[in-house]
């Protein structure tokens, strides 16, 4: 048990490192810099301001100094948003993302969940067919015509919801459900499929045979089982819950990571666009972390020590 | 045997019909489209679908249906392009990780690792970032992204297949290694490879216009079904039409690709999962 928290935190800290020295040379290769604009500099200011924040030393040395103050915890001030930390940049934008994303999770989890039970225990009647309607929605509507659609709907027609940003609750209702739809489709196909293959099996008749009811069967016997293949989807889940948050992000307005990701990396606004990797590198490990975590608890079959 | 079950299936010929159609449409846009992408004043700006212009038309007065055409062209490429990179790349190394197994699997799949925990939109601004916003870089983003899903499906099947009695055999009669590999177990993954391909393609389609959509994919005048969705978005409350007709394009494109996959694999991998449920 300790060996496997030993060797993904030693893999971890290897992918964060790999990421970042990528991150940063890729994005020196790429043309213009943070301090180019539509004026031009007289070439002695240019030279003082690239001095001073070490910009004229050679792109390595650049880096190494970078890293060693990145792990001492000091992640340098934005270029772009002067004099303002990028932790703190990043604390104040982490609050609105981590909201929006644990929500849509929770959302898309459990009406996933139970679009799924509904349409496979009610199999070829009017509950499966709308379920599933909606799961082919969520899979192929485009999020930018959901948010559209749902903000010319809620907020100019019926004047019910605000149409952006990220302030008193009911303003969260409309990004929230947005960036739920596509992993609650998945999810309730999910559902769907091994939940008809489980209520097939042999188990499951014993079940019956013994004289439970419907509902035992269903969420004592099928239900728990028909959870792992769900659980190994929570991966590519929270991968589509991040990268889906840029467009919610920018259609609602949200200041939140993404935007901030999307708008540093154009204003090549170096410090910001490396503490953003970093962040975002380690959501996605500890979210995969715990995923795996997750699949030894719901099946004990999995041993920590068989899985990579 | 495969095929005649496949004619008979009614999502099959249905999604073929129309991505047909539309692949016609694309790749004729010069003869169907009414207009250029590009020409503008060519009816009055900012007009709701009225006669001629079936679609209306946007702020520079360009004619919307013919900009939609040519965004099909855009759209559609990046999505099989970047579909059979990945195919081809994943499949090589996916191929030689599951056959030979040893120290060739852990080096190839370590890099596949990497890739896989890279998160998408970064890789993708930063390639962007690298060849600038064309369609390049955007297949190099998506491109990039991709394939590892493709070697990992590929490199299962082929340990699978591995100690199969026909692949004993070949090994049996002295074929290569690389023979046995290209001539014998891949053809036989046929299926399944078919069935990941046809969901892949509607997936970076999508990711190509979220890209676009946030301002990092290809930008205007090219008219990828994102860009145009993009610049209809800014005016969305008085011009609903900019943003709906994009959309509604994409839609129909995800629906038919959607329904064309599920309807593959029920005939050509009835055993496997993979498909839908994967998404980015």
């Amino acid at each position: 048990m300790i060996q496997f928290f030993l060797k993904r935190i030693i893999q971890s800290m290897i992918t964060l490192v790999f990421l970042a020295t990528v991150t940063f040379f890729l994005l020196r290769l790429a043309p213009g810099g943070p301090f180019d604009g539509e004026k031009v500099w007289p070439a002695e200011i240019q030279a003082n301001i690239e001095a001073k924040y070490g910009l004229n030393r050679p792109v390595y040395v650049q880096f190494f100094s970078w890293a060693n103050d990145a792990v001492h915890g000091d992640l340098r001030e934005s270029f772009h948003y002067i004099g303002t930390p990028v932790s703190e940049i990043i604390s104040d934008a982490t609050k609105p993302s981590l909201q929006l994303g644990a929500l849509a999770l929770f959302i898309s989890l459990f009406f996933g969940l139970i679009l799924g039970v509904l349409s496979a225990w009610k199999r070829g009647t009017f509950w499966d067919f709308s379920s599933m309607f909606v799961a082919i929605a969520g899979i192929t509507l485009p999020s930018y015509l959901v948010a559209t659609l749902l903000v010319l709907l809620f907020s100019n027609y019926w004047r019910l919801l605000p149409p952006a940003l990220w302030e008193e609750k009911s303003s969260m209702v409309l990004p929230v459900i947005t960036l739920a739809l596509r992993p609650l489709a998945i999810i309730a196909r999910m559902t769907r499929t091994t939940l008809l293959e489980i209520l097939h099996s042999d188990y499951i008749r014993t079940a019956y045979s013994k004289g439970l009811t419907d509902s035992k069967v269903l969420f004592k016997h099928a239900l728990k089982n028909a959870l792992i293949p769900i659980v190994t989807l929570l991966g590519p889940i929270a991968a589509s819950l991040i990268t889906g948050s840029y467009v919610v992000e920018t259609v609602f307005q949200i200041p939140g990571l993404g935007q901030y990701f999307i708008t540093s990396v154009v204003n090549r606004d170096y410090p910001l666009v490396m503490g953003m990797t970093l962040m975002f590198g380690m959501i996605l490990i500890i979210s995969n972390f715990l995923v795996d975590l997750a699949y030894v608890w719901i099946d004990p079959r999995m041993r920590l020590e068989d899985k990579k | 045997m495969a095929n005649s079950k496949l004619f008979k299936n009614k999502r099959f010929m249905i999604s073929i019909i129309i991505l047909g159609i539309l692949c016609i449409l694309a790749v004729g846009a010069p003869i169907f489209a009414p207009f250029d992408y590009d020409a503008v004043s060519v009816g009055p700006n900012l007009s709701p679908p009225i006669k001629g212009f079936i679609m209306g038309t946007d702020v520079l007065g360009r004619d919307l249906y013919s900009r939609i055409l040519y965004g099909a062209r855009l759209s559609l490429a990046v999505g099989f392009c970047t579909a059979i990179f990945a195919l081809v790349m994943g499949t090589a190394t996916g191929a030689i990780a599951g056959y030979y197994g040893g120290k060739w699997d852990k080096i190839l799949m370590s890099i596949v690792d990497i890739f896989y925990i890279l998160p998408m939109l970064l890789l993708a601004i930063l390639f962007t970032l690298l060849v600038g916003r064309g369609f390049f870089g955007i297949f190099l983003a998506i491109g990039a992204t991709t394939w590892v899903t493709q070697a990992r499906l590929v490199r299962a099947l082929v340990m699978q297949a591995r100690d199969l009695p026909y692949v004993e055999a070949g090994r049996a009669i002295g074929l290569s290694h690389l023979k046995i590999i290209f001539k014998h177990i891949l053809p036989n993954l046929m299926g399944p490879m078919i069935v990941s391909l046809t969901f892949q393609i509607p997936n970076n389609i999508l990711t190509e216009s979220f890209l676009s959509f946030v301002g990092l994919g290809l930008q205007p005048p090219y008219s990828s079904w994102g860009t145009l969705a993009s610049e209809g978005f800014r005016g969305i409350q008085s011009y609903p039409h900019l943003m709906l007709f994009p959309g509604l394009a994409l839609f129909i494109t995800m629906l038919a690709f959607h329904f064309l996959g599920d309807a593959l694999r029920d005939v050509l991998d009835p055993k496997s999962s993979v498909g839908s449920s994967i998404g980015s």
